[in-house]
This record gives C-alpha cells, structure tokens and sequence, in this order.
C-alpha cells in the first residue's frame, strides 16, 4: 500500500479505481480527508488510514456521512484542501448539509466523493443513482470511466473546485471503483501538514435570509461559468470520429452506416468503445465526463448532423431526458435511442452494449446473446448465500452465530426481527431467516418503535407480536442513537439487540467512535455504547458475551416482557479481527 | 521486442468462493500482464457478498482494451477454485470463443442445497461452454505435499501458463507472484509451482 506514495512521475503502476482516487488526492495537495466506510467507496478511508501520517494529511473515519461532510466543510472554510468520500447512501445522510454549502461556496478547495452501486453488489436498500443530486443541490458532477481518469478527474475536480469557489462531486460506480487498469502517476505535491485558520465572514458562512436568496443566484451564475467551462473541457471527448482526435487506431472503419452516434459517459464508455471494437463499426462516440452541467453547445453540435443517437448510461435516463430537450432547438428530427435498447434496472453488461448499437446499426453480432443466456439459465445452479464466519475462516467463528441461535431459542413465534446494516444483515439468509425488515442506518430501531406503537401496549396483540430489532456498533454510533432516545421518549418497548463485535467488520473493520483508536490510529477515548444507553434513560440493559448462551436466552425472554425499551449489548470481538490481532 | 501477440485480446474469468484468495490471485494475473507489457483491465468485487458468498472476478489483457468484464461468452479461460462455481461461470464460456476451464477438484456444500454435486455431472454441462474442461486435484495434492490448500489458485494458474493455456510465461507470473505476495508466504507458492510444473 506504501506504493501509493511512491514519488516516480511517468511510473505505470496497477491501482484499484478507489486507490487511483487517493493518488490523485496526494498529487492534488489535499490537506485533510474525512469519511464514513460503504462499499465501493470503502478503500479510500482503508488507504488513507494507512497512509495519511506519512503523506503529511489528516485523516478521519467519522461518525457518518453527515458528520465527515461537516467536518470537511470547517477545513474547507479555513482553507484547507479537503475531500470527502462516501456511498451514495452517504450522500443521502449528508445531503442537508450539501445543498447550503452549494449555496455558501468553498473556501478551501472541496471535492466529494461518491460511489454507486448498480445491480447492488454490496448495498441492500436500493440502486440509487446518486447523478440526480445534481439537480437538488447544484454541484458539479464528474464522471470517471477508467482508473487513470479516476486519478485525473479527482485533480480537475480540485481545480474546478478552486477556481470556481464551489465543491465538486466525482461519482463511481461499482465497476469504475472496484476496476485495476495501470495508471501514470505524476508527482505528489505533499504540502506536509498544513495549520488552517478560518478567517470570519459570515456573509459567506452564515445562510441567513435574506441573504440565502441572493447566494441561490450566485450559485446559478457559478453553475453558467462552469458549464462555459465545460463546454471547453477535454474530458468532454469525441471519440473515432473522423479527423477527430483520439480514434482508434485498431478500429478499421468499413461497412459503417453514416447518420449514427452515441452519448455515454462513466464505465458504459468502456462498453461502447469494446462493442465498436468487437462490430467492427467507427460511430463517432461523444464521451461526456461532465455530468452537470453539461456542455450543451458541444452537444447540440454533435447531434446536429445525425439522424439517429443512442445514449448509453446506467438507472435513469437523464442523459436521455436532457439530449431529448437538446434535440428540440437544434435537431427536432433526431431519433433518440437509449432506455428503448437498454434496462433502467441493474448494471449494464459489454453484451447489453453490444447489442443494442448492433440492432441501431443493423450488425449481426457473432454470439446469439439470448440463446446462449437461456441455455446459461437452463443449468442447475443454486444460489451460495454470504455466510456468518465460520470456525474453519476464524476459530471459534463469528460471534452473531451465538446472537441468532440465542434469539431463535428465546423468541415467541411471532416474532418480529428487524435488520439494520452490516454483516448481520446476513441473518435474513438460510439458515438464520431472522429478518422481517431492512432499510437503512439505525433504522432496525426506528421501524421497531413504529411497529410497537401500533398495538396498543397492553392488548392481547402486543403480548403476541414481540419485536426485536438488530443493530451493530458501528451502525449504532452512526445512526441509532435518536432513534433510542425515540424509543424512550415516545414509551415504546421493542427488545434492540446491539451486536457489538468492536468494529466496523463489514466494510473491512474500520475504527469506530467505540475502539478507543482513530482512523490514524491514535488513541482516544472509547465510547462505551452502554453509557449512552444509560444516559437516554434505558433501564433494562445488560452487556452479555454471548458465548454465555444460556444468559443471553434467559436474558432475551426476561426483557421481551418488560414494558419499557431494553437493550442487549451482545459483546464480542469479530472472529476475523481476533485472527487478525494474533497473527 | 520481446513479445508476439497472436491475439486480440485475451478474458479470464477466475470464479471461486469467498476467503480462496482471488483479489490476490487477480493481481498476480495483473502484475503479470503489465510486466509483458499488454494493456489490461480487471473487475473485482468486495465487500459482504464476499463473506463465504460466490465471488467472480474478471482479467482482460491485450494490446489496448476497454471494458474491464468479460462479455457473455466471451472468455478465453475460466480458472475456478470450487467446481460448483464453474458452473455459474458458463455464462462466460462457449464453444465461439474456445472456452477452457480449468477446475479445482473441490466441492464446498451449498447451505440448504438438497442435491449432491457431483463433479462428473458439472463436467458434463461444462461440455456445452466450453472447448475442454480439466479438472485438476490441485486441493488434494498441495493437501498432501504441503499441508495446505490456500495456494490452489497459484497451482491453477502456473498450470495454465506452463501448459500454454494463457498466454502469460512462468517466468513472468514468478516475478508477479514475487512482487505481491508477502516474503514469508513466498516458500509455500514456490512449491506449489514446483508441484504444478510437474503435474501432467
């Protein structure tokens, strides 16, 4: 990981996509990083946790999204170069705090990073398309395909972020963050650790109305310089066209039919570019590294001599939506392909790619795609399910296999379990079947509350539906906490089962406010979840190693009963993580 | 120039099950491809499904490639660590592009699967994916010879390259392998390419 540092400007070297962010952070100068670990945008904080002492950077894992957003926000404003990386799911916990600092403007460079997941690869709650925050919040949105442009979009993003006195947001995806291609590296502008100082001025800082208008018109005058400078941008590309640059020379250009373009941007540019590859066509390619705002002009031109696009992203179609409006003024009788070739639901496959430019420039493709995928689904394939460690991965095996049979034992039929984020979300999976419900962060807790409030405490229906909701640590520091406090102050009575394991394990074990260490392993104080819970006002709660099975039981029937909220703290180290500190 | 490039590009698709090793066996691959100076794009995946789950991970290399997956039958070669898994694999595989697999002999049970997977069976259906599937003891012989089966990923690959079934020399793959593993489990995967040089 140390290579990372390496200072050889012109050296290839293989980085994972994330990686490729962070070198691009260090030749940056960035001063002070923060983040909240989700996968695919975990690598970054596990990069920087390693690295930041030696690169002269402050590094932390914060408490959540929210909280890294803010803490990059008071860097920023005492002008220091900040980035900030989260999953898209992040950004909905931050967004409150994104959309006035759109508004305020940077002081300190600021860029923000997000990472998608299409086709939930390692998300439970949905396929967020995290582009559509460029809309509610207007910020600059830019969209690598490749590690290389990982690297170098982060470094424009910086300057974007500089010149135009706004934050700037890089979006990946799953296949864009979690791709290795070579990557040049250039030099690393280490400016050491560097003192910030804000220097007062509300009229920035401050959103105040009336001033809170005037800023919204500030901010969309900054959004019209930036699109002027998007219009200009290299990474807004034309690719084989014709006397263009950039064209391919392994691309030998016969048999193409004239008229016919394509719009893409992030990973489905690889698509393209393999599919033209692969149908031996020369379309010309219109590559849009910008996704807001986007360079209308030089795309108005593009589609102006075509009689066909087709427009080639993942999700949504926004790009479709805001071509279609284009086409309007500067070629009404364009046809628009896009979401009529390709599925708004999942990631997009090379095949997918393949064939719909092959059916919108009638190219036979030399694999019968659909033929081939039904004799694929014609095999007997059963599904492997993620699994709880097991004592052969990590003697004596994950800790939670204690947690589930203890619950399985104790609770009454009807049972409700609710779920929350993390390796416990694996208790939906057989043989546990232990999930009723799963949405997001802390939320195990808050559905539960809902859930107890709507019988009537005392009926015959609240003595049969007990719930019972799971949390881990990390995810209770992160987001379970009002809703505790909701439990109490609103008199409800769910049974919450605090699965301490004493680290982030999911995302790869990442220091939590609970570990006594911080993300640049100093130590600091440990935050014991059982004085929180005190303090809210819980009366029964017990910190129960759930090794000490029979207690755990006794202790889960006892508090199912109780009229008042009760809290287990089932408390043991990850089973990988003890392996881990042995070695 | 030290190199003859016969093909366009070449696609890997090495398919096992959470924990066998992969990331680091992909980035072997990758060290590997960049040494002989081919451009390459791979796919990894991480996080919870990676928790004993099935875990596929893709390699391109050639002279320039783009998109860092393999298409829907479009794999040159398929290298599995668990024999269920080649199965899920044959999307990648077929008689177009002149699939092989090559199989750890090694059956990791499906939790709450009925059926007993044989490895005949799976062969069987690898026919209609594939040019040739071999299935290799590779978990039996390093089982054996040195008490371990964490390098069977190691043993699949220098198989292939010995046997010229990847266009990646040994020698190659020895100085990746060099570069990315840590010294002190460097002795175990030069006697597993000992053991998979001499297995015919």
């Amino acid at each position: 990981m140390q290579e990372i540092l390496e200072n050889k400007p012109g050296k290839k070297t293989i980085l994972l996509g994330n990686e490729a962010i962070v070198r691009g952070a260090l030749e940056s100068g960035v001063n002070f990083v923060s983040t909240y670990p989700g996968t695919p945008s975990s690598e970054i904080g596990n990069v920087f946790s390693q690295i930041a002492k030696k690169a002269g950077v402050y590094f932390e894992f914060s408490t959540n999204e929210k909280v890294a957003l803010e803490a990059g926000i008071g860097a920023s404003f005492s002008g220091l170069k900040v980035l900030v990386a989260m999953k898209n799911f992040g950004l909905n916990v931050c967004v409150e705090s994104l959309i006035p600092l759109c508004y305020t403007g940077i002081k300190g460079p600021f860029v923000l990073l997000v990472a998608d997941d299409p086709s939930c690869w390692s998300s439970a709650q949905s396929e967020e398309n995290s582009r559509a925050f460029a809309y509610l919040a207007h910020i600059p949105i830019l969209e690598p395909s490749e590690p290389q442009e990982c690297k170098d979009f982060i470094k424009l993003a910086f300057e974007i972020s500089k010149s135009f006195k706004i934050p700037v947001m890089v979006r990946t995806t799953t296949r864009v963050a979690h791709q290795s291609a070579p990557v040049v590296l250039e030099k690393i502008t280490s400016p050491g650790l560097v003192v910030g100082r804000l220097v007062k001025n509300p009229e920035q800082f401050s959103t105040m109305p009336p001033r809170t208008l005037r800023m919204h018109r500030e901010l969309l005058s900054k959004i019209e310089k930036i699109k002027e400078f998007s219009e200009k941008s290299k990474i807004n590309i034309i690719k084989n066209q014709t006397g263009q640059t950039g064209s391919d020379p392994g691309l030998t250009p016969k048999g193409t039919p004239k008229g016919i373009g394509v719009i893409t941007s992030g990973i489905s540019y690889l698509y393209v570019m393999e599919a033209l590859k692969e149908l031996n066509l020369d379309l010309p390619v219109l590559k849009l590294g910008f996704f807001y705002p986007l360079p209308e002009k030089k795309i108005k031109n593009f589609i102006k001599k075509l009689n066909k696009i087709l427009i080639i992203e993942e999700l949504e179609p926004y790009l479709e939506k805001e071509i279609e409006r284009l086409a309007k003024s500067s070629n009404p009788r364009l046809q628009i392909f896009g979401k009529s070739h390709l599925s708004e639901i999942g990631e997009l496959k090379p095949e997918n790619v393949i064939s719909a430019i092959a059916q919108i420039a009638k190219k036979k493709i030399k694999i019968d795609f659909k033929k081939h995928l039904r004799k694929f689904q014609e095999l007997p394939l059963e599904k492997r399910y993620p699994q709880l460690c097991s004592a052969e991965v990590a003697p004596p095996g994950c800790p939670y296999w204690l947690v589930f049979s203890a619950i399985k034992k104790a609770a009454p039929k009807n049972t409700v379990f609710g779920g929350d984020i993390g390796c416990y979300m694996i208790a939906a999976c057989p043989p546990h079947f232990l999930q009723d419900y799963l949405f997001s962060m802390g939320s195990s807790i808050g559905i539960a509350h809902g859930i107890r409030k709507s019988l009537r405490l005392s009926s015959r229906q609240a003595a049969e539906q007990k719930v019972i909701a799971l949390i881990g640590d990390s995810t209770f520091f992160h987001a379970g906490i009002p809703a505790l406090i909701n439990t109490v102050f609103n008199k409800s009575n769910p049974l919450i089962i605090i699965l301490d394991n004493r680290t982030t394990a999911m995302t790869g074990h990442q220091p939590h406010p609970g570990m006594g260490k911080t993300g640049m392993g100093e130590e600091t104080e440990e935050i014991k979840i059982e004085n929180i819970v005190q303090a809210v006002g819980v009366k029964n709660l017990k910190v129960i190693d759930p090794q000490n099975f029979e207690k755990m039981v006794s202790t889960i029937k006892e508090f199912l009963e109780k009229k008042e909220v009760s809290v287990i703290i089932a408390r043991r180290i990850c089973a990988l993580l003890a392996k881990r500190f042995k070695k | 120039m030290k190199k003859q490039k016969k093909f366009k590009d070449f696609n890997i698709v090495v398919t096992g099950i959470g924990g066998q090793g992969l990331i680091t066996l992909l980035k072997i691959i990758s060290e590997t491809a960049l040494a002989e100076d081919y451009d390459l794009a791979a796919s990894e995946l991480h996080g919870l499904s990676q928790r004993g789950g099935s875990v596929e991970v893709h390699f391109r290399f050639g002279k320039k490639v783009y998109s860092p997956l393999v298409k829907q039958g479009g794999a040159n070669l398929i290298i599995s660590l668990e024999a269920q898994e080649a199965l899920r694999a044959c999307r990648y595989g077929s008689k177009e592009a002149k699939t092989i697999f090559i199989l750890n002999n090694f059956l990791s049970p499906i939790l709450g699967n009925k059926k007993r997977p044989s490895t005949k069976n799976i062969l069987k259906d690898l026919q209609k994916f594939s040019q040739r599937a071999i299935l290799l003891p590779a978990n039996q012989i390093l089982k054996e010879k040195i008490g371990t089966s964490v390098t069977a990923g190691i043993f699949l690959l220098f198989y292939a390259s010995f046997k010229n079934l990847i266009p990646l020399r040994p020698n190659s793959v020895l100085g990746a392998m060099k570069k990315v593993i840590p010294e002190k489990y460097l002795e175990i995967n030069l006697k597993t390419l000992e053991l998979a040089k001499k297995y015919e």
